[in-house]
């Protein structure tokens, strides 16, 4: 593919129709290999519609406490393994602000089922940038401010947009909270493996010979394995007692211990193709080193290849820690990730009831699908020649 | 074609050593040994455990000598078919193989098949008709296929499963059945409870499958043996099904080898959730109460069988493709 890298200066311009036209063609053949993808994943309205969900995710993840009107730990009495509240905008027939009602909980005196009635006649407005739970945003700035909430104190009604757990902890703010975990680990697993990645890719297409064997054998290997229950087994090797921020390393590195071949391909793999390229010989022959041929001349030509990898890894390491977490031998409560959350659905019985215990689960799916939808764009961009 | 498959197990052996490294690592990385492990719950349990019984322990399970010893050891033992002993289970490990890893091999092969027959007819039908709605569809739903994590998928469609229908596909028997002998009716509650399975486990490799089909199709059909297949005045369907779809379908035998590892790892946490009595559970509570040679047993025979299934796939596909058999050509 990319050996038309180098036809481009030399292909002739096609005829000049009117100036425009001209315009950008020149603006096309001027343009550098960055503006070229850029303009390229453009063109891709369903990768720059997910770029935007994923930043907006990201982001009500790193402000947690300011997107969710509840802190994590916070339990509601009376409240256990309520249903989602509804926000209503209709009351007794005449529209007003966004609203909901007071719930009362019972239990069924046959069933013992818990029984939820809203109480109609009151209303509970639902009050945006109000004060509420105290906390420290970025873990350093003291605040109480909300984005939304039905107001200070447990005497007033809470909102619960996902429901509550079997301890009367609201979902949603758990459930965005735990984003952080579970955006986190995947970014440091990929990052991880791409140190590894680049590293042995790089030394196995270099040097080539008994390296490169050695490496591919390597390769080969674990990617023949089933990884799950390896890292099932490893996990074992992880202390119980263990802080929240030594697990997540751990399961980090054991991520990235068997994530780092696809890249490590995509690294060699380039490397062997690139070296042979003419422009590769030119700069040998006006006398540059070798490093600089590979990080000025080589690594250029594969970097968009690489951007694309680590995104496809993304999903990946987000579908191991939820897998893990929710068998319970990754992140460990009282940590909150997204697999933890869903640890509370094990049981299937519970989960017939309460159907709303797996809204943390449909934020793993639509997190996979994004950085899939990204992938994609970027792997019809990162060849920017081919028009 | 024996030259083939000669070169072929050769580079087999490597591997399998690498497999035996790790899975001892298993057994040997988590903090303690199952000597002291042992020697803690006989204390629990009220019995007194002098100098001498632990260095008994110690010396016969070869805790005193150095790991390479001890990994040389129970590579012999496991290929005397030793395992060594499950102390959960009080069991030998051989004998828990046994009955749960065919099981786990069987469920993930048949979820292949499944994927295959899914997958062959939508793959080439989005890459005849690219960019059509079916292609679209297509693409989405691989996409979700690679998106949603197994257990997740498990979960959703139990929770259909008893809401909707009002099935319970808890374990790999009704209740009834659990200690019935051999029958018609039992054969046909294993099968309703194996539908679940294999249609989650069955999904993940799907997606996988539909892309490298449709890829691989594109790119054939943009050949021109394509274009003289046509101007021959062959009809639309031979020209399609005779050469470019059994060139296309190549690829997909080799996919095994990536497709199996994810199918076997995704049937042991499928099996988890669906509580089937399979590697899965065991494996899990293998890992929970450190019986180790249990967990470095499963990993090991898991691995191997995955390995052995994709060396049978390159066989195959050596014996469709003769470029790859003369070792001319290979991708």
């Amino acid at each position: 593919m990319s050996a038309q890298t180098l036809n481009v200066p030399g292909t002739p311009a096609p005829i000049p129709v009117d100036p425009q036209a001209q315009d950008k063609d020149d603006k096309f053949y001027y343009a550098t290999q960055w503006n070229l993808i850029w303009w390229k994943f453009k063109r891709h309205k369903l990768a720059i519609i997910s770029v935007f969900l994923l930043a907006l995710l990201y982001l009500s993840a790193i402000f947690a406490e300011f997107v969710t009107p509840y802190n994590v730990a916070t339990r509601f009495e009376g409240q256990q393994q309520g249903p989602p509240t509804p926000i209503r905008f209709i009351h007794q027939g005449s529209l007003r602000g966004p609203f909901i009602y007071a719930v009362k909980r019972k239990a069924d005196p046959k069933t013992f089922k818990f029984i939820f009635t809203p109480d109609e006649t009151k209303p509970i407005p639902i009050q945006f940038f109000s004060q509420g739970d105290p906390y420290k945003l970025l873990g350093l700035f003291p605040s109480s401010l909300h984005l939304f909430s039905t107001g200070v104190g447990k005497t007033a009604p809470p909102v619960f947009l996902f429901g509550t757990d079997r301890l009367g902890r609201d979902i949603f703010s758990r459930t965005i909270h735990g984003a952080r975990i579970s955006l986190a680990i995947p970014i440091v697993g990929v990052a991880l493996s791409f140190l590894i990645g680049v590293v042995l890719g790089g030394l196995s297409g270099y040097f080539g010979g008994v390296v490169d064997e050695i490496v591919q054998r390597l390769i080969d290997f674990l990617s023949a394995i089933p990884q799950l229950p390896l890292w099932i087994a490893l996990s074992a090797a992880l202390p119980r007692d263990w802080s929240t921020e030594k697990t997540f390393f751990a399961i980090t590195i054991l991520l990235s211990i068997i994530g780092w071949t696809g890249l490590a391909r995509v690294v060699r793999g380039k490397l062997l193709q690139l070296r042979e390229e003419d422009y590769a010989l030119a700069a040998q022959a006006a006398g540059a080193g070798q490093w600089r041929i590979i990080l000025k001349h080589l690594l250029p030509g594969f970097t968009s290849h690489l951007i694309v990898s680590i995104t496809n890894g993304i999903p990946a390491g987000i579908l191991a820690e939820t897998s893990l977490s929710f068998i319970g031998v990754g992140m460990q409560p009282p940590a909150v990730s997204w697999g933890v959350l869903l640890q509370d659905a094990q049981n299937l019985v519970s989960v017939a009831q309460q159907p709303w215990q797996l809204i943390p689960g449909l934020f793993v799916i639509a997190t996979g699908l994004l950085f899939s939808f990204v992938g994609d764009g970027l792997r019809d961009a990162a060849d920017p020649y081919t028009r | 074609m024996l030259a083939f498959i000669i070169r072929r197990v050769i580079t087999l052996v490597p591997i399998l050593i690498l497999i035996s490294i790790v899975s001892f690592a298993v057994i040997e990385l988590p903090p303690g040994d199952w000597v002291s492990f042992r020697i803690e719950s006989l204390r629990q349990s009220g019995l007194q455990v002098g100098e001498d019984e632990i260095y008994r322990l110690t010396s016969q399970y070869g805790l005193d000598k150095p790991a390479y010893v001890r990994y040389v050891s129970w590579v012999t033992n496991m290929l005397q078919g030793d395992f060594g002993y499950s102390f959960q289970w009080n069991e030998p490990v051989n004998k828990i193989l046994a009955e749960r890893v065919p099981r786990t091999m069987a469920i993930s092969l048949m979820s292949l098949v499944l994927a295959w027959i899914i997958s062959t007819p939508i793959g080439i039908i989005s890459a005849v008709k690219q960019y059509s709605a079916i292609d679209y569809a297509s693409t989405f739903l691989s996409f979700i296929g690679l998106a949603t994590p197994g257990f997740l998928l498990a979960l959703i469609l139990a929770y259909f499963s008893i809401t909707v229908i009002g099935f319970s596909p808890l374990g790999l028997f009704s209740q009834q059945y659990l200690d019935a002998p051999f029958s018609l009716a039992k054969l046909l509650d294993l099968g309703k409870h194996l539908v679940l399975p294999l249609l989650i486990v069955g999904l993940t490799g799907t997606g996988v499958a539909i892309r490298v089909l449709r890829a691989n199709l594109l790119d054939e059909l943009k050949k021109q043996y394509v274009v003289t297949a046509r101007a021959k005045g062959l009809s639309e369907y031979q020209v399609l099904m005779r050469y470019p779809v059994r060139m296309a379908i190549n690829p997909l035998i080799s996919t095994i080898g990536f497709v199996l590892p994810g199918l076997v790892g995704g049937e042991v946490v499928v099996s988890i959730v669906l509580s089937l009595e399979t590697t899965g559970p065991v494996l899990l509570r293998a890992v929970q109460s450190q019986d180790l040679y249990l967990a470095g047993g499963i990993v090991m025979m898991l691995s191997t069988l995955t390995v052995i299934g994709t060396l049978l796939s390159d066989i195959a596909l050596a014996a469709l493709d003769p470029r790859i058999r003369f070792g001319g050509v290979r991708k």
